[in-house]
């Protein structure tokens, strides 16, 4: 195990390296000088423009102004949000439990269909229950979150007025009116991939009941209901999971825009405000602790792989 | 080509036999005459159109569908099915174009890396993972951001967000084939490496790539609607369903036929490049058993 992380860190480290390389160099594709934005009314005043440069070393060569950089972001340092004037790390820590709230209630939404969904349409394989399994993912996967929101709220909130169209209270706040805030959003989410998590289980699923313990199973006259459930669902989970993890990652890009519409004030607004504002370290703080979740997240996949699967932790 | 090419068994050429599946597929042939609709009412959306889409009109302002506008009017009176059919062109082009330039780009690159091995590969997957391990949507706002809001910029942050899924997907197959007994005869008989890449692996990644394209250009629409609707996209007055949702948003309660038309016109052009990329897979998948 122990080498094995080692290794699996290697390969992290170089990939993280690039990455940093990579967001730092989206300022330069940026069309403007980022100190005539910075100074705002005092444009007109080489003076102020002198002094942010030298401020944000944008008057030394690119590779130094990216090793400093660099250096603070090791250090958790991300720079300051040009707009609010907070580091960008605090920015992004306040936010990350609101948007941790919704990715979490979209998962389990996501699981709870998916799943089952997924073991259904392989048990039924090529009947009229796999075919509408079928179609619910493919219309979870064509459907684009921002318009489906649009409409949960037209229905929910416009018509029904059931629930409210936007705002956020925290779950310590008030549990029952978090989850009234959050069902909508989450469900957008959820079911983003929920979709994708009946066709990796149906997958997943066939393989597993195609297999010869299947087969010796059936043959030991288990009912069909244990056979499923005990020895196929089992083994079918463990590729699910692997990639379950891997599609928690999807949920924060998927975030930016059900935020949006549903004006909570999470991670993926941020980025949008940030956008918006031209506030760009921000934007590349986003964009690299999605990257770093990311990156943590494969890595846990393959931790939980190796987990339920005894064989692969000798290697 | 020709002794490349597979010689099936029973004197039915590859293509043919793909053509012949995918036709079977009836909700993949559903989803083609979709896009043929779409791409149909993109290209001739100046005739197909009752009114031109920029223009505003103060009589009649978020009128609800009827036999005068058979998807209403919006915010400044503008006619709502002719904005829906020229935002066709938008989406159509962005999905289009920058999963060519994502084709064009990373098959290169993916094949390179695939064939030359060593650091070559080292360096092209590392950047590949990198890239790969931001989020789509997120990459291509961030592209976006900083490039500008236009569309061009936004159809070139998404094909940059795009490539290094074909980088992938091209550098895994150069690998495989490189290692194949026909390759090995290929080079034995000296074609030199770009010969061996170009006439007798690209040949074999067709099929994989054209499956992933057809369902990268589902994910490309959404991304440029997505774009548009945070205003990165394409720039009012012009039509695009992203802005034009995103003004839906204000007029809910009033006007909710304004969010509803271009929403449906994202989801069917998706579903319709789901439905036809899942066909594909299935005709050209070889292993594939259904005859």
């Amino acid at each position: 195990m122990g080498p094995w992380l080692l290794r699996r860190l290697g390969q992290v480290l170089p990939t993280l390296l690039i990455l940093s390389v990579l967001i730092f160099g989206l300022q330069q594709l940026m069309p403007g000088d980022p100190a005539l934005i910075l100074a705002g009314e005092e444009r007109g005043d080489p003076q102020v423009l002198a002094q942010i440069r030298a401020e944000l070393r944008l008057d030394r060569p690119l590779p130094e102004q990216y090793l400093h950089w660099l250096g603070r972001v090791l250090v958790g340092d991300f720079g300051f949000s040009w707009r609010i004037r907070e580091p960008v790390g605090a920015l992004i820590l306040a936010k990350l439990p609101v948007t941790f709230q919704l990715a979490g209630m979209a998962f389990a939404i996501a699981l709870l269909i998916g799943v089952p969904m997924g073991v259904l349409s392989a048990v039924r394989r090529d009947r009229p229950l796999d075919w509408l399994a079928n179609g619910i993912a493919l219309f979870g996967i064509s459907t684009p979150n921002f318009w489906l929101g649009i409409m949960l709220i037209l229905l929910f909130s416009v018509e029904l007025g059931w629930l409210p169209p936007s705002g956020y209270v925290p779950l310590t706040e008030d549990p029952l009116q978090s989850l009234a805030t959050t069902i909508m959003p989450a469900f957008v989410l959820g079911n983003s991939i929920a979709g994708v998590l009946m066709r990796h289980t149906r997958a997943a699923m066939l393989t597993a009941l195609s297999q010869d313990y299947v087969r010796t199973a059936r043959a030991k006259g288990l009912p069909e209901r244990v056979v499923v459930a005990k020895h196929a669902l089992r083994n079918a989970l463990i590729p699910v999971i692997t990639l379950g993890t891997i599609e928690f990652g999807r949920l924060l890009a998927g975030a930016v825009l059900t935020e949006q519409i549903f004006t909570i004030p999470g991670f993926g607004k941020l980025i949008v405000d940030a956008v918006f504002n031209r506030d760009y370290p921000v934007v590349q703080g986003v964009v690299l602790a999605t990257a770093l979740i990311f990156v943590l997240l494969s890595l846990v996949a393959d931790l939980l792989t190796m987990a339920v699967n005894p064989r692969l932790r000798t290697a | 080509m020709s002794a490349t090419t597979a010689v099936p068994l029973r004197g039915e050429s590859p293509a043919r036999r793909a053509v012949r599946r995918f036709l079977r597929h009836r909700l993949a042939v559903f989803g083609l005459l979709v896009i043929l609709l779409f791409v149909l009412a993109a290209v001739a959306a100046p005739l197909l159109a009752p009114a031109d889409p920029l223009a505003t009109s103060w009589s009649a302002i978020r009128k609800a569908p009827s036999a005068a506008h058979w998807f209403g009017t919006d915010e400044n009176g503008r006619d709502v099915l002719s904005r829906v059919l020229f935002g066709a062109r938008a989406s159509l082009l962005a999905g289009v174009v920058s999963v060519l330039v994502a084709l064009l780009v990373g098959v290169p690159v993916g094949l390179l890396a695939g064939l030359a091995g060593g650091w070559t590969d080292t360096i092209v997957s590392r950047i590949a993972d990198a890239m790969l391990s931001v989020p789509f949507l997120i990459l291509a706002i961030a592209l976006a951001a900083f490039l500008g809001p236009a569309l061009e910029n936004a159809m070139l942050a998404i094909a940059i967000t795009a490539s290094p899924v074909f980088v992938r997907l091209a550098r895994g197959m150069a690998m495989e084939a490189r290692a194949t007994d026909w390759a090995e005869a290929a080079r034995a008989l000296g074609n030199p490496p770009w010969r061996l890449g170009l006439v007798h692996v690209l040949p074999n990644i067709v099929p994989p790539l054209l499956v992933q394209a057809t369902l990268a250009i589902a994910e490309a629409i959404i991304a440029e609607a997505s774009l548009s609707f945070l205003g990165l996209g394409q720039q009012p007055p012009a039509p695009s369903w992203g802005s034009m949702l995103n003004a839906a948003q204000r007029f809910l309660t009033g006007a909710p036929w304004l969010a509803i038309f271009p929403g449906l016109a994202i989801f069917l052009v998706v579903l319709a490049f789901n439905l036809v990329g899942d066909g594909l897979r299935d005709a050209l998948d070889p292993r594939s058993d259904r005859g």
